[in-house]
């Protein structure tokens, strides 16, 4: 779709790269089809046999969900140090230095304004080629920032929520993350300003027992991992034997936990839709 | 029998000595005095090495020693008066967590804590203090109504985390917890969050949002079990003590890295062996807390907890040309 190539300057800094393997194609993992990474890219990485969704880069999804050259991005210059210096105090930064050469990002979450069809609104990506989208002090600090942003300028909040988990090289600065964010909402929702998440594959532990889960609505991408605790913990600790579909998008609809699901195809529509409905709570 | 953990035994086998000695003493009579004496001296000297040489993974364990005392402890001894009130008014009443209305030095208060077990049949009925959704639901509905009576919130908190299982899921536990986060930021009401035991990631945060954190000495809270870290990132049980090392999950890391407010000492060998002295220090510490917020209004209340929250976390902020500043976002003196 050209719509990337033409957007991604307009983030900072641009990548181009996939989590998928390299080469100029690859096997599904839906449907075992042979597919051309030129093709999934044109077609929002979705596999158009099967309708796999693949991850998208934060460039990808802020040029899917906003108006060409619209999107400011702010506090660009946030980095992660390693305040604990954690087991031998090489490590994090190792691993921060090598998400940063293969994301281009430099951490985990790409925060700013925009505007969807002229309509104006705070827009928060995490991206999951960054340490597993993890959150850390600076995912912490930069969607606290943005909705504090939101609430001044009264805009209607807007995050694509992704994490594997909570950022342990930060130990407990990363848990303390959860109770910033929630904070900055609570004074969000307090101005009756819309919130809206978009939970894409996988959003789960810390990050979903906080910002992803506080939103008025809820969209999932189809067939993400969606929850709180890992799978593998609650058959360990239970012995149970987990239902089929467990923790999936169509899980959490069935459960009442998400509003609808959503293709990507029609993610750009439907958040544009729900700016219009919300429009009155922004005057 | 007290379960002994492995670095207490020499002071175990101290005290086994002199229980001899006086036994000895009694039955020969014969005065063992000086050597009594001697063997108190070794018995204190003892104490003071291990215990100011605690590793951080040993600090976890007395956190997790089955004879420490529990939220349920410290509220029958420092609180009078207390009604226990039950259920989330929507599926059940969560043994995990236990709350109700109570006073303290004669004033009311309400008091939430973490319940664990004491032997398999208690610890079947709150799974071993880890609470489902219902618990932080009941746990919200009782702070509100705090809020409501005009009445300061105590939370206890002891717990591995959150119960990780299938109907926990289905019920929206992440739900449960980041409400509470929410809400609790709204509450009009002084409320302290003490962590008395095991500060078990997002399970203690559910509820732990306080204008005053404060930690027990030989307590932890950490964002992952060590256990759980060390299968992560080291792929080895046998990391556990460098992971509990390394996450800085002690209360005197977390003193410095702001996460708490204060650190309450223990009585030297731990709170399970002198429950009465762990109370006391608890009891003062509260007070202390509570007599400070109680001057604020309602207002300054929730701006010093939205403050307090808002500046943890430690980055840097480069600026594009190169100039490294270095930002530390760090807690406000109060
Ligand atoms: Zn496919």
């Amino acid at each position: 779709m050209t719509l990337f190539k033409k957007h991604e300057t307009t983030i900072a800094p641009p990548s181009t790269k996939k989590e998928i393997p390299a080469g100029l194609w690859l096997k599904c993992k839906g449907c075992d089809a042979v597919l051309y990474r030129t093709k999934l890219e044109e077609n929002l990485q979705v596999c158009p046999q099967c309708g796999h969704h693949y991850p998208m880069t934060a460039g990808e999804r802020i040029a899917l969900l906003t108006d060409a050259d619209s999107f400011k991005e702010i506090d660009a210059d946030l980095v992660s140090v390693d305040a604990l210096k954690f087991a031998d105090g090489k490590t994090y930064p190792e691993k921060l230095a090598s998400s940063r050469k293969k994301s281009g990002l430099k951490d985990a979450a790409v925060t700013g304004t925009a505007t969807l069809d002229n309509k104006a609104y705070a827009l928060g990506v995490m991206d999951f080629r960054f340490l597993g989208a993890s959150m850390g002090s600076v995912v912490g600090e930069k969607i606290t920032r943005l909705t504090e942003l939101a609430t001044a300028k009264k805009l209607p909040l807007v995050i694509v929520t992704a994490s594997g988990g909570a950022r342990m090289y930060e130990g407990m600065l990363s848990l303390m993350q959860m109770a910033k964010t929630s904070a900055a909402l609570a004074r969000h929702n307090e101005k009756g300003l819309p919130y809206i998440v978009i939970m894409t594959h996988p959003t789960t532990a810390g990050v979903m027992a906080s910002f992803a889960t506080l939103g008025d609505v809820h969209l999932a991408e189809p067939g993400a991992l969606i929850g709180f605790a890992g799978p593998r913990v609650i058959k360990q600790t239970t012995q149970a034997i987990l239902p089929p579909g467990f923790q999936t998008s169509e899980f959490c609809l069935e459960k009442g936990i998400v509003d609808r699901i959503i293709p990507r195809s029609d993610l750009r529509r439907e958040l544009s839709l729900f700016l219009d409905y919300f429009a009155g709570a922004v005057k | 029998m007290p379960v002994i953990l492995e670095f207490e035994k020499s002071i175990y086998e101290l005290e086994e000595k002199i229980n001899q000695l006086r036994e000895f003493s009694r039955t020969n009579k014969v005065d063992m005095a000086q050597s009594v004496v001697e063997l108190e001296a070794r018995i204190e000297e003892t104490k003071k090495r291990v215990f100011s040489s605690l590793t951080p993974f040993q600090r976890v364990q007395l956190a997790r020693h089955p004879d420490r005392p529990f939220p349920r402890d410290y509220i029958n001894r420092l609180f009078t008066d207390f009604i226990e009130l039950h259920g989330d008014r929507r599926f059940s009443d969560d043994h995990a967590i236990i709350g109700g209305f109570a006073k303290f030095d004669g004033k009311p208060v309400m008091v939430i804590g973490s319940q664990k077990g004491r032997n398999l049949k208690e610890n079947v009925k709150c799974h071993f203090g880890c609470a489902n959704p219902e618990g932080y639901r009941k746990a919200l509905r009782l702070m509100k109504m705090a809020d409501k009576a005009g009445v300061p919130v105590v939370s206890l908190i002891d717990t591995p985390g959150a119960y990780p299982g299938i109907g926990g899921e289905e019920r929206h536990v992440a739900e449960a917890i980041a409400v509470n986060l929410l809400e609790m930021f709204n509450l009009r009401v002084p409320v302290v969050c003490i962590v008395t035991g095991e500060g078990g990631s997002g399970g203690a945060l559910g509820i732990g949002v306080g204008n005053r954190v404060m930690i027990m000495e030989n307590a932890y809270y950490s964002v992952i079990t060590p256990e759980g870290c060390a299968a992560i990132l080291w792929r080895d049980p046998a990391a556990t003590p460098q992971a509990a090392a390394s996450l800085r999950l002690t209360s005197s890391d977390l003193l410095k890295l702001k996460v708490v407010d204060g650190i309450i000492p223990e009585p030297l060998g731990g709170a399970h062996r002198d429950i009465e002295a762990a109370a006391k220090q608890l009891g003062e510490i509260l007070r202390q807390q509570i007599d400070e917020l109680s001057k604020l209004s309602p207002e300054k209340l929730r701006e010093q907890r939205y403050d307090r929250f808002r500046a943890i976390g430690v980055f840097s902020e480069e600026k594009p040309a190169g100039a490294k500043a270095a930002k530390s976002a760090k807690a406000k003196k109060k």
